[in-house]
């Protein structure tokens, strides 16, 4: 391992030092440039495809950087790519948003990309350090971000909601971390798992593998950690709400995966029973909690709920299948989600909310293609083949059977059939309900591209999803996950 | 399977030119409701052109599968994309390019608004229905199976009467929670399958031939069974039915009716029964006891109904039980039956639906006391109606007949007792629909509305006419039908039945005696499954049916 710092290490940080200095000039485009809004939209977008093409360009790499404190490998560019593609459909979907919130978009374009940088070091890391500062990074923005419409007091509710919440499960997450530095005596993953490997659990560790479970069931959304996200997910301006839900998610359990993974594989007995529990209830909570919602947004963050359920289910199978669903879906997701929010932010015009139930109310007479659009979205968040939300739930489900959980299986499916009740109510009323309110909906060129880059990505990886299959195995590969027997199917 | 390769890509014309059609229907302005009507007609006219060389070229002496396709889908977990045909599934697919056409003709009074999405739902329909017929490999099947479900939930809640709405969303989780089920018991036999073989693979005929340990095979048969038994419907997961039939448009219905609900069956003879043959065993006396239970409780329930499209649905929960009734006689003769009366199932609960349709387009009523009278209003139409219900009763030189005969057949040599419920249905049967005949064909026009009624039209004809004719042929040479599923119903007495001699091998060693006894083991592999004695399946004696009927 060496010591400090080299040249080299820089060359490899390209993606994300690109994305600091795009941040920065966002912000200096603000302050000079006339007609700067969509000056700063467009150069915010142009250094996330900058810094997309330098994560691609490092992307058969399987290094360590930083004197270990980062890794450049397939599972970090699987992520990174993730996090940018959300953060550029995000910034799509807040152009025509924005100007009906009356809000300039120059530091929310810097949050963003502040946000995705601290995303893309929850991906790389594999030192708690690192780690935790790439979450303190994203978490920071997401506060900011969640208060940004000023004159309304429900952003303002959630922004300190939000704060107060996360700052409480930072510190449970950080003692938590403590606490292994204390056992192991090091803040590396590899040095930690070392350290641990032959040694049976005790009372220290697994009090140390609650606090950290607990802390990154927080950044989530599990239940019983989930209170946080339907006030947030209510308040926080729409787009801001996407990002939240798709990119913190991904890139929480990006981070959950290489703590368990790399740094715990000596406990995993331990944290799968943990995680077990925490997906059969964040599961059953979430559905059952989001059918009796009438404001889309906090039905939104009941099923993200639910959905990060589905997603431990991949975590707790602990295998190779396991965690290549969990990546799988982790892209479905970003799709069909974004894709849902992108709709909602489309609804909001200058005399409507947009979010509750009644919003949708005959959109297919106004927007047909928008309503089609939002149909394959709640079918795949349902999980209805052909869309993609069924191969990623197939995934899923496929690695608990594998890897013995049958009943984890049993709980998710009949989770994801109650799942459907809700998300086809979304359905019943752009349908078959005739009356609509407020003005007429336009769909603006900004919100065109993002549905369908969403609609696209819905159907495309249900119906042909081998490229992504492959993708998320190969990344897989590089966190060297056994694969396990597959137990209970044996005569 | 020499008509493999003359007919390179037969099936998935046939699977993809309903969604073709469904494609060009998109382009059209929705004004043009006439050029909609006549694309949508159009469509599944060639639907059903392309279906028909199925019937020619399918070779009934051949057991394997026929007209197959296969190339790679999902490499990495083994999907592919693999069609294939026998016997059965070929005249299931003719049913359901007919039934297409049928539909689609009847709808085009009967649908007045959002007309192009109602024929682009009912495209889509089509293809999901004809995909779950030809697949052969099982996520493949499972896709299609799924596909199904939004079109139809479209068509009843946006078409539908009065409780759409509900009907619509009863029938969507009904179905999901079954079928969800039933994807943990396709991915249990796909890990072991791997397990085994150390193959990743969703192919049905690899499946087939695995021997899943009895254990495993008990719980997946459960998780098939809900899947299959909440689509066929089976008694107690039949209460979606009649709502959804009562709502559904009458097109809905028919292809509900006609399709939909061979789907369980078709799902329990090509899955359940040969890919878990020792589970079906020990399952037979829960299965057959659901099924008495259905076909005298839905008889029954039908004989109380006041809504004539209510009382059609509750017979076909009482038709269906007959359908698994002999289906798990696991006779070949109960199978052969099975099969054929879930073909006169389609048919002639199809045209009561039809029929149903017809006069709710000219009164808006569906209740029975409503009516009466009307064959000497509409004349032709209580015509149509007596054949078809003659049809439905089992009225011999109908098809109806046949079906039942098999059935019974089948059923006597395995238990008297059940063959007794079955004949109990089939005389309830006759007494609920003589009744229903009675009430509104019969007896004087009371009611004014229904003094000017026209009878039916040219186009309202033309769709019932293809169903009396079947009705007829089935009725009178059944052998075209008969022939075409011995090798389908052969290969699945095999599994089930380690002794079985088959016809088609017979056939090829010049035969074995007429009547030579072949037990209905009860243990295969020299292990008796636990529980299967406790049920107390009878070891019976089957003579085997050398060729000839």
């Amino acid at each position: 391992m060496p010591a400090g710092f080299t040249a080299a290490d820089f060359y490899y940080l390209l993606p994300e030092l690109l994305l600091t200095a795009g941040a920065l000039l966002v912000l200096v485009v603000d302050l000079l440039v006339p007609r700067r809004d969509s000056a700063v939209v467009g150069t915010a977008m142009a250094t996330l495809a900058a810094s997309t093409v330098a994560v691609l360009a490092f992307a058969g790499l399987d290094t360590t950087i930083s004197a270990g404190l980062l890794a450049i490998d397939g599972f970090a560019a699987f992520f990174k790519v993730l996090f940018l593609l959300s953060a550029g459909i995000t910034l799509l979907m807040s152009v025509p948003y924005l100007r009906v919130e009356g809000v300039r978009p120059g530091e929310y374009c810097f949050l963003i990309l502040c946000a995705t940088l601290g995303m893309m070091f929850m991906a790389s890391g594999i030192d708690l350090i690192t780690l935790f500062i790439g979450l303190e990074t994203m978490a920071i923005s997401f506060y900011i971000l969640t208060g940004f419409l000023k004159p309304s007091r429900r952003s303002n509710e959630a922004a300190v909601k939000y704060f107060l919440l996360g700052a409480f499960s930072l510190g449970l997450l950080l003692y938590g971390m403590s606490l292994f530095y204390g056992v192991t005596g090091t803040t590396s993953l590899a040095g930690i798992s070392e350290a641990l490997a032959g040694t049976d659990g005790s009372l220290l560790l697994s009090l140390a593998l609650i606090l950290l479970g607990a802390g990154m069931g927080f950044k989530i959304a599990a239940v019983p950690f989930h209170m946080w996200a339907p006030d947030v997910y209510e308040g926080a301006p729409t787009p801001v709400t996407a990002f939240l839900s798709v990119g913190s998610k991904a890139a929480s359990f990006a981070m959950l995966l290489r703590i368990l993974l790399e740094g715990l594989p000596g406990l995993t007995a331990d944290w799968q029973v943990f995680f077990w529990a925490l997906a059969a209830v964040t599961m059953t909570v979430g559905n059952i909690a989001a059918i009796t919602q009438s404001n889309i947004k906090r039905m939104l963050a009941y099923s993200s709920i639910a959905h990060a359920g589905y997603l431990l289910i991949g975590l707790v199978a602990a295998s190779d299948r396991g965690v290549t669903a969990m990546m799988v879906y982790l892209w479905v997701y970003l799709f069909m989600q974004l894709g849902a929010f992108a709709i909602l932010s489309m609804l909001r015009r200058k005399d409507v909310v947009g979010d509750e139930l009644k919003d949708l109310s005959g959109l297919y007479f106004r927007q047909p293609a928008a309503a089609i659009a939002m149909l394959i979205f709640m079918l795949s968040l349902g999980g209805i083949p052909p869309t993609a939300g069924f191969m990623g739930k197939f995934w899923l489900f496929s690695a608990a059977i594998e890897s013995g959980f049958i009943w984890l299986a049993v709980i998710g499916v009949v989770n994801s059939a109650i799942s459907l009740y809700y998300y086809i109510r979304v359905v019943v009323f752009m349908w078959l309900k005739e009356e609509t309110l407020g003005s007429p909906i336009t769909i603006s060129p900004a919100i065109a591209t993002a549905l369908v880059i969403a609609v696209v990505g819905s159907l495309l990886f249900g119906v042909y999803p081998q490229a992504l299959f492959d993708q998320a195995q190969s990344a897989t590969e590089m966190l060297g996950v056994s694969a396990p027997a597959a137990v209970l199917l044996q005569p | 399977m020499s008509n493999a390769a003359d007919t390179p890509s037969l099936l998935s014309l046939i699977l993809f030119t309903p969604l073709a059609g469904a494609i060009v229907l998109l382009f059209i302005s929705k004004r043009q409701v006439d050029l909609i009507r006549w694309i949508a007609n159009a469509t599944v006219a060639l639907g059903f052109f392309v279906s028909l060389p199925l019937w020619f070229l399918y070779d009934s002496a051949n057991p394997d599968w026929q007209f197959v396709e296969q190339m790679e889908w999902i490499p990495s977990i083994g999907a592919q994309y693999f069609l294939g045909v026998d016997g059965f599934s070929v005249l299931l697919i003719l049913l359901t390019t007919m039934m297409g056409v049928i539909a689609v003709l009847s709808s085009w009074n009967a649908i007045q608004t959002r007309v192009k999405e109602y024929y682009i739902f009912l495209l889509m329909l089509q293809t999901g229905m004809i995909g779950a017929f030809v697949a052969l490999d099982f996520l493949l099947f499972f896709l299609f199976w799924e596909v199904m479900l939004v079109p139809m939930y479209f068509l009843i809640g946006i078409w539908g009467s009065d409780n759409r709405l509900y009907s619509a969303i009863k029938f969507f989780l009904f179905t999901l929670v079954g079928s969800v089920i039933m994807l943990l018991g396709i991915l249990a036999v796909y890990f072991y399958h791997q397990d085994v073989t150390g193959v990743y693979t969703f192919d049905i005929t690899q499946f087939q031939e695995l021997n899943i340990p009895y254990d495993l095979q008990w719980w997946i048969f459960l998780a098939f069974f809900l899947g299959f038994a909440v689509k066929v419907p089976m008694f107690p997961f039949h209460t979606w039915l009649p709502d959804a039939h009562t709502d559904a448009p009458t097109a809905g219905s028919v292809i509900l009716a006609a399709v939909l609900l061979k789907m369980g069956t078709y799902g329990f003879i090509r899955f359940s029964l040969p890919i878990l043959p020792e589970a079906t065993q020990a399952f037979v006396p829960a299965v057959v006891l659901l099924s008495i239970i259905g076909i005298v409780y839905g008889a029954l329930v039908a004989m109380a109904q006041r809504d004539w499209k209510r009382l059609v649905a509750y017979s076909s929960v009482s038709h269906m039980g007959m359908v698994m009734l002999g289906m798990f006689a696991l006779t070949p003769v109960g199978i052969t039956g099975s099969i054929v009366q879930q073909l006169n199932h389609g048919i002639s609960t199809g045209a009561l639906f039809l029929l149903v349709g017809v006069v709710y387009e000219r009164r808006h009523t569906r209740m029975i006391a409503e009516y009466g009278g009307l064959s000497k209003i509409m004349p032709v139409y209580a015509a149509i109606f007596l054949v078809m219900t003659m049809s439905s009763i089992g009225l011999p030189t109908l098809n109806g007949f046949i079906g039942e005969v098999l059935i019974l057949q089948g059923i006597f040599v395995v238990s008297k007792t059940w063959a007794f419920f079955a004949a109990s249905g089939i005389v309830l049967g006759a007494a609920y629909m003589l009744w229903l005949y009675q009430r509104t064909m019969f007896g004087t026009v009371d009611n004014p509305k229904n003094e000017n009624l026209p009878d039916v039209s040219l186009r309202e004809f033309a769709t019932f006419a293809p169903l009396l004719l079947l009705a007829v042929w089935i009725g009178l040479y059944p052998k075209p039908f008969l022939d075409r599923l011995e090798t389908s119903v052969d290969k699945v007495m095999m599994r089930v039945n380690a002794d079985y001699t088959p016809r088609f091998a017979v056939a090829a060693t010049g035969g074995v005696e007429e009547g030579a006894d072949v037990r209905l083991p009860l243990v295969v592999d020299g292990t008796a499954p636990p529980g299967a004695d406790v049920a107390g399946t009878p070891l019976i004696e089957t003579p085997v049916r050398g060729g000839a009927r």
